[in-house]
């Protein structure tokens, strides 16, 4: 209607402009004025469109209906080879040049120009659609004092929108209020930098109270603040409303791409829309991605271009002298064209006509051809089974259809971390109670079972709260708890007390968690399955369901985690009145302050906690300790008083939390499995097999990341070690970097030494760090990295990680990872892949070679930024190692032999140059040259590049080490191109001379001439489709129907053209064209001439054979060898290659709930978080401590790698 | 095999002359600057003797050399559709066959530098007995391939038979002291579908070639068809090549069901034949040498 109305308004460019619209996003592009800095008033939108900020809508496609063919036209011709071909068609179209009709280059050039147009076409349209998806959206927007649903495109600076819990966000905007109380509310940052923790935005305190739509219709604040940018962790602006000035920071943002969660609804301001919000802002720009054959092949179609001007410059040469010398004689039978005047000009001319009939050595079915068999093995991904997902249902997905052989050359890989190797699922897994170890899936008969051969899991129907999702395979733990061992029961007491979860209870029984961190979840839901239910929290108090009994703790203290300390603890009063601190740790940490008696369980304990380690597991320590009524007054007097005091509060409080938790009893410990995906460790020992280096990008923080390094075996303990940069500084990360260079080289110099090496150790940095001798791991966090990406430490930072076998590197933003990858790539010639899940790693899947996206996963931004998606990481194997291999393979094989017979075909051009006068007069009639490169021999090569393997792909998996020829580059580069020429070349020689010299003097058996011009053009034609049909059969490794099909085919297709073309019918019709009448069947029944064929065929196919055998012979290709092996082995049983499983005799390493911010538990102790409701129940008054959210604050400021605003003040309110 | 193609050439007899007559010692020479319309033409003779009887059919060939039938100007100079008997190609020739396209205003037929150049030497062969001069016959049809003479080359069409009628309105070909329609006095023969000139019409493909020009069948099965002895060749020299640096030939060959004389053929399926036997042994050799070491191989890993 609104629209409609538009159109009548402003007339047909008004109408146009709606149109597009509906198909796409209007540009406003501010282009004359760079923004320096963005003023959006609320609910004006009158106002607001003066600035001509961006829309809410998104554009990644590239067309529209209108700009198609121009945009795409101009796109194709700055393709150096079409661009050629249309200089040879201008070229053709001169009469004294055209030595060919102008169909030889019209009819492949527009071939080629359709197919690849209509590519780009369906491309297009799909980025169409999924634009569409995100732009249509729904989202509801305030106008004029009502919420009206509008689709996301249509949202514009300025707008209060409102947001529900799980939706979306859709812009970035400044948080106005919320459904929970002080304005605050949850959101969850996956999307953005791959964290799946909860954060907190609180709303100004200001706008918080405006709770509902007439309050906000009316709320005309304004916001002056910084144009866009990429920083995810950083916003600088004011809010002036009613003559009053806020400051705003990061803290009050709601970045698009963000999630609400438990949050029932909060209001936003739009500040950022589209493409200026910082998720758009990071994404980086779509660049066309080219693989290194790609590149490699622009390079020899220009050196062969270099060679046909040569050629055509010889024979140019040739023809001056040939007219000045011969021709000028001739004339009485032939006399120069009008306008020749002189021998040099009809060299300059025959120049030209060289070139046209010379371009057959880049054909330009070569584009299309490659551009098909890529199409070809992308639909072998998407088809393939065995990268289906069955659970997902999700199959492999080639997004784009033009990477596929560099898949075969990998050699980084770009890891994100959660999402991509784990599942971002953590399970209770095991726990060690007095020095008893339960959780080891056990069989019948007491033994360690496998894997795979799982019994029943444990029944916890005994509990009517039980979380049925919770699974445990060990019952003797449940049998402890029905028996009533007092540790047990102290061990989940202290689960289910000591932490900073939220219960929620939406009906009897029906509990819900709200943990801070995956790991804490799962340790309380243990708890609560074998019978220590926590089912409610006040502010003072916490009630556990204990084994059916209702039971009211009263919390005293909660001692928060932080980084430092890695432990947290709760002091509770029990209903008997005892006073008692549990608490949970680092391993590390907590072992040192466990009273003296421990001693014997704490060795037990301590070999429990390597082997779960062993197994990658994260442990935490549990201790207890109780307290007496009078220590506990004094403390917490004292704890009361270091509160109050502002300055060095920090400080105090440790040194109190420091001195309680002490000579505490151990409890027991618990492993946590932070669960990867399936096959990762395997998958990554593969890819390592096949000198495939991994790095993992996370941002995650270091423990965690180090943790799932070891756990997927990146890292392990045969390393000889693992560097670890931390440094705040640039000097630090300097020394670091240095100091991990120079053990390795003191390593690989000691080893070296014995060898007698020393002379390579003078050598440059690069040489010696590649011939590192042992196992080096390098760890660097996201500040570190900052440092270590500066122009000037760069290389510095790559040598030093190349070094090592395994790079993990945390805490790292989505644009850091883009500038790792974005130096493997500046400085190393190697291919490189990412892969990732959340929209944080879109920006490294766009930099890298190769993009891959795990797709079934919450959010698609990294998949649609993907060059391919599937939906486990343990794809990847058989992405690279079978379909990547057999890609490359491919397209090597196919660019090998289409090089070769197009040399092959052309070069009897340039011989027969010598002896017709150097008059650009070809040898083969003009409809087989037409047709040599699209009919005759380009479905046989297809086939070749689109089927073929060389060995199985069991055989591809099981030896990694068949990878390498494409890292190295081997089966195609300029040697191998090099070698295609000769053979062509060589071909093209025997295929002229040999009938020549037959030829010369030889007569037909009815008397008559053989050697008229177009017996001859028909014998060299027909040897050359004969001779290059073998040789593909001999190219070919892998027999399918098809190929048979294709390769008789055209040799069928070859002959029936041939006399369909000769035929009278044709001649009779257009005289003029079909000039060969009668001369197929009258050539090809000579003996003569097939005699001279068969010669032609032995002697071009004789040698490769013979070459081909002598090198399977003395120098075979691990390829052959392990073709050979399994020709041996056909019958023998194969044997499967059973990846180790065995455990590791671990370091130990713990980390207390890894993803866990500090700050909850005053946040919990203030009842700030609570509802009403619950607060209600509580008989405690709230304890007036307004200064949580000053610490929630100051500890995220501090740990962002930049320091924002000051936000301290933000609840201060600045009077103008 | 080898042995059947050693065979099939090994009975073939050939000779050849070579009239131009750039030394002064021969009968030719003083021929050797004729132009194209001098009349009458000047002729020569030369004898030659025959050492052993041609026993088949004996083919008469005239081979020229430095003759570039293949240069790409020459070999698109014709129009195919007015060889055919198109009557709008006959009056309005194509520009392909520019600069002989036109003649004084009339369009040439047939037209292009490939017809204007035909080979116009008469030879004739006599055999010498005693003194006397036996004509030998030459037969001047069935030279030319069975397509071209029925499908390719055909008159124009129009009333009657009468081709001097159905030429109207063309011009000769410079070159040629005669118009196409008085080739030759049968009407089978004659006009486009003479076959001398369709023999020149189909262009060689190297720039020494032949041509046939005459068939001397056997008579019967008691008489070789040419007996040794002396015999002399006639020869209306028209045709200047001297310019050019070009040689002229007379070839008489007889042939097997292989062809004529092909020697290239025979030594080289014999060298590759040996060639390949060779290679074989040495290949089998290194690979009872070599090749089981690869059996054994383990598979680096």
């Amino acid at each position: 209607m609104d629209r409609k109305l538009r159109c009548q308004d402003s007339g047909f460019w008004g109408c146009l402009a709606a149109v597009t619209e509906v198909l796409g996003c209007i540009e406003v592009t501010g282009c004359c004025v760079i923004e320096e800095e963005r003023r959006v008033r609320a609910n004006a939108r009158e106002y607001n469109e003066k600035f001509q900020y961006a829309s809410n809508c998104i554009k990644t496609s590239k067309y529209n209906i209108v700009t198609f063919l121009p945009v795409n036209l101009f796109e194709q011709f700055q393709e150096v080879a079409n661009t050629y071909f249309l200089f040879l068609l201008i070229l053709q179209l001169i009469p004294q040049i055209s030595s060919l009709s102008w169909f030889t280059t019209i009819v492949p050039l527009v071939l080629v120009l359709t197919i690849t147009a209509v590519k780009d076409a369906t491309d297009d349209y799909f980025r169409h659609k999924s634009d569409n998806q995100v732009n249509n959206r729904q989202s509801q927007v305030l106008i004029g004092g009502v919420l009206r649903q509008e689709q996301w495109m249509n949202v514009r600076v300025g707008d209060i929108i409102k947001l529900e819990n799980n939706q979306f966000v859709a812009a970035d905007l400044l948080l106005l209020s919320s459904s929970e109380p002080h304005g605050l509310c949850y959101i969850e940052t996956a999307e953005l930098d791959g964290e799946t923790n909860m954060k907190v935005r609180q709303a100004i305190p200001v706008t918080a109270e405006l709770g509902d739509t007439s309050q906000l219709a009316c709320f005309d604040g304004e916001v002056i603040c910084e144009p866009p940018n990429n920083k995810l962790d950083k916003f600088g602006g004011t809010l002036y409303w009613k003559d009053n000035k806020y400051p705003l920071s990061n803290q009050n943002m709601l970045l698009r791409g963000c999630v609400l969660r438990n949050t029932e609804w909060c209001f936003g301001l739009v500040i950022f829309a589209g493409p200026d919000t910082k998720l758009m802002q990071n994404s980086g720009r779509t660049k066309f991605k080219r693989t290194s054959i790609d590149r490699l092949m622009n390079t020899l179609v220009l050196w062969i271009f270099g060679f046909l001007v040569c050629m055509g410059v010889i024979l140019a040469i040739g023809n001056a002298i040939w007219e000045h010398e011969v021709g000028v004689c001739f004339q009485i039978y032939l006399p120069w064209d009008e306008g020749v005047h002189s021998a040099f000009f009809s060299g300059f001319l025959s120049f030209w006509s060289y070139i046209i009939i010379l371009n057959t050595v880049v054909p330009i079915s070569l584009y299309v051809s490659v551009e098909v068999i890529r199409l070809g093995h992308s639909y072998f991904i998407n088809w393939d089974k065995k990268m289906y997902c069955a659970k997902r249902r999700t199959p492999a997905e080639a997004r784009t259809t033009t990477l596929n052989e560099e898949l075969g050359q990998v050699e980084y890989i770009f890891s994100d971390k959660t999402g991509t190797l784990t599942q971002n699922i953590m399970v209770f897994s095991k726990c060690s109670v007095n020095g008893h170890s339960y959780g080891d899936v056990q069989d019948m008969l007491g033994h360690k079972a496998e894997l795979g051969e799982r019994p029943e899991p444990v029944d916890f129907s005994f509990n009517p709260l039980a979380d049925p999702r919770f699974q445990f395979w060990d019952p003797s733990l449940l049998e402890a708890v029905k028996l009533g061992d007092l540790h047990v029961h102290e061990f989940f007491r202290l689960l289910s007390l000591c932490h900073t979860v939220m219960s929620e209870e939406k009906s009897e029984g029906e509990l819900l968690y709200k943990a801070q961190s995956p790991d804490e979840g799962a340790l309380v839901t243990a708890a609560r399955n074998f019978g220590f239910v926590f089912r409610s929290r006040t502010p003072k108090t916490i009630t556990v369901q204990e084994l059916g009994q209702a039971i009211t703790y009263q919390l005293l203290a909660i001692l928060d985690f932080n980084n430092i300390r890695k432990r947290m603890s709760v002091i509770v009063r029990s209903p008997e009145g005892k006073i008692r601190l549990y608490c949970k740790g680092a391993d590390t940490i907590l072992l040192e302050r466990l009273h003296p008696l421990n001693q014997e369980l704490t060795s037990i304990t301590t070999d429990h906690l390597n082997e779960y380690a062993g197994e990658g597991l994260r442990t935490l320590v549990l201790a207890y300790r109780d307290l007496e009524e009078s220590y506990y007054k004094d403390w917490s007097e004292r704890l009361h008083r270091a509160g109050s005091v502002p300055e060095a509060r920090e400080d105090h409080l440790a040194r109190l939390y420091d001195e309680v938790e002490h000579d505490m009893m151990l409890l027991g410990a618990t492993a946590i499995e932070d669960k990867l995906q399936q096959g990762v460790p395997e998958t990554i020992a593969i890819l390592t097999l096949a000198n495939i280096k991994i790095w993992v990008l996370t941002g995650d923080k270091q423990e965690t990341a180090v943790n799932i390094g070891y756990s997927c075996k990146m890292l392990t303990d045969d390393m000889t070690e693992v560097f670890v940069v931390t440094g705040h500084t640039v000097l630090e990360v300097r020394e670091e970097l240095r100091k991990a260079r120079e053990k390795m080289m003191d390593a690989s110099r000691s080893v070296c030494n014995g060898f007698s090496y020393q002379e390579k150790l003078s050598s440059n940095l690069t040489s010696v760090l590649e011939a590192i001798a042992g196992e080096y791991a390098l760890v660097i966090n996201g500040h570190s990295l900052a440092h270590a990406l500066e122009a000037d430490m760069e290389v510095e930072f790559l040598e030093t990680a190349c070094a090592c076998k395994a790079v993990i590197c945390c805490r790292v933003t989505p644009l850091q990872k883009a500038q790792v990858v974005e130096l493997v790539k500046k400085y190393k010639k190697a291919v490189t892949l990412a892969i990732g899940d959340g929209a944080n790693d879109v920006s490294m899947i766009k930099t890298a070679h190769i993009g891959v996206g795990i797709s079934g996963q919450e959010g698609i931004q990294a998949v649609l930024a993907s060059d391919y998606s599937f939906s486990q990481f343990k794809f990847l194997q058989r992405l690279l190692l079978v379909h990547g291999r057999w890609s490359y393979l491919r397209m090597c094989k196919f660019l090998c032999y289409f090089f070769y017979k197009n040399f092959a075909f052309t070069m009897v051009h340039f011989w027969f140059g010598f002896f017709c006068g150097f008059s650009a007069q070809t040898v083969y009639d003009q409809y087989f040259i037409t047709l040599y490169n699209i009919v005759y021999t380009s479905l046989p090569v297809l086939a070749m590049g689109v089927f073929d393997q060389d060995v199985p792909e069991q055989r591809s998996m099981e030896y990694p080490k068949l990878y390498e020829p494409g890292q190295l580059n081997l089966l195609f580069n300029k040697r191998e191109f090099f070698i295609c020429i000769a053979q062509g070349i060589y071909t093209s020689i025997l295929m002229f001379f040999i009938p020549y010299g037959v030829f010369a003097d030889a007569t037909r058996d009815d008397g008559a001439q053989l050697a008229d011009y177009q017996s001859f053009a028909v014998t060299v034609a027909t040897s050359l489709v004969i001779v290059v049909s073998v040789q593909i059969g001999l190219d070919t490794g892998f027999w399918t129907a098809i190929n048979h099909f294709f390769i008789w085919g055209s040799l069928a297709a070859y002959f029936t053209i041939l006399f369909t073309m000769h035929s009278d019918g044709l001649f009779r019709m257009f005289p003029n064209q079909f000039r060969f009448v009668g001369n197929a069947q009258n050539t090809l029944a000579q003996p003569t001439v097939w005699l001279t064929i068969a010669l032609t065929a032995v002697v071009c196919i004789v040698p490769v054979v013979a070459f081909r055998f002598l090198k399977l012979d003395l120098k075979p290709e691990l390829s052959d060898t392990v073709r050979y092996t399994q020709l041996v082995r056909k019958k023998q049983k194969t044997q499967h290659r059973c990846m180790r499983h065995a455990g590791r005799a671990g370091s130990r390493r713990s980390g207390y709930a890894f993803s866990h911010q500090e700050g909850f538990g005053e946040l919990i102790m203030s009842g700030k978080n609570m509802r009403l409701s619950s607060l209600a129940l509580s008989s405690f008054a709230p304890r007036p401590s307004a200064s949580w959210i000053d610490t929630l604050r100051k500890k995220k400021g501090g740990e962002g790698s930049s320091a924002g605003s000051p936000s301290g003040a933000a609840d201060k309110t600045l009077r103008v | 095999f080898l042995v059947g193609l050693g065979q099939g050439w090994g009975c073939v007899r050939g000779l050849l002359i070579d009239y131009t007559g750039t030394e002064p010692s021969s009968p030719c020479n003083k021929c050797l600057n004729v132009s194209w319309d001098s009349t009458p033409p000047c002729t020569c003779t030369i004898n030659f003797t025959l050492e052993h009887a041609f026993e088949s059919n004996v083919f008469m060939y005239y081979g020229l050399s430095n003759f570039y039938q293949n240069h790409r100007r020459y070999v698109k100079s014709r129009d195919d559709s007015q060889l055919n008997g198109d009557n709008s190609s006959l009056l309005n020739p194509s520009k392909e066959c520019e600069p002989y396209r036109t003649n004084e205003d009339k369009p040439i037929a047939p037209c292009g530098a490939i017809a204007n150049s035909m080979f116009n030497d008469t030879l004739e062969l006599y055999r010498i007995d005693n003194d006397t001069r036996t004509p030998i016959t030459l037969i001047k049809k069935g030279i030319a391939w069975w397509t071209d003479k029925n499908v390719k080359f055909r008159n124009p069409t129009g009333d009657g038979n009468n081709l001097t009628a159905l030429f109207q309105g063309t011009t000769k070909p410079v070159n040629w002291p005669k118009p196409v329609y008085m080739l030759d006095s049968e009407p089978d023969n004659n006009g486009f579908i003479n076959e001398d000139f369709i023999v020149w019409m189909r262009t060689a493909a190297l720039p020494t070639f032949r041509k046939l020009y005459r068939l001397i069948e056997r008579k019967n099965n008691f008489q070789p068809t040419l007996q040794a002895g002396k015999y002399s060749l006639d020869i209306a020299y028209n045709y200047p090549v001297h310019s050019f640096d070009g040689r002229k030939r007379m070839i008489l060959s007889t042939i097997s069901w292989m062809g004529g004389k092909n020697p290239f053929l025979g030594i080289a399926y014999i060298t590759v034949g040996s060639i390949c036997f060779f290679l074989g042994v040495v290949l089998l050799f290194i690979h009872h040498k070599y090749g089981n070491r690869n059996t054994s191989a383990d598979i680096p890993n």
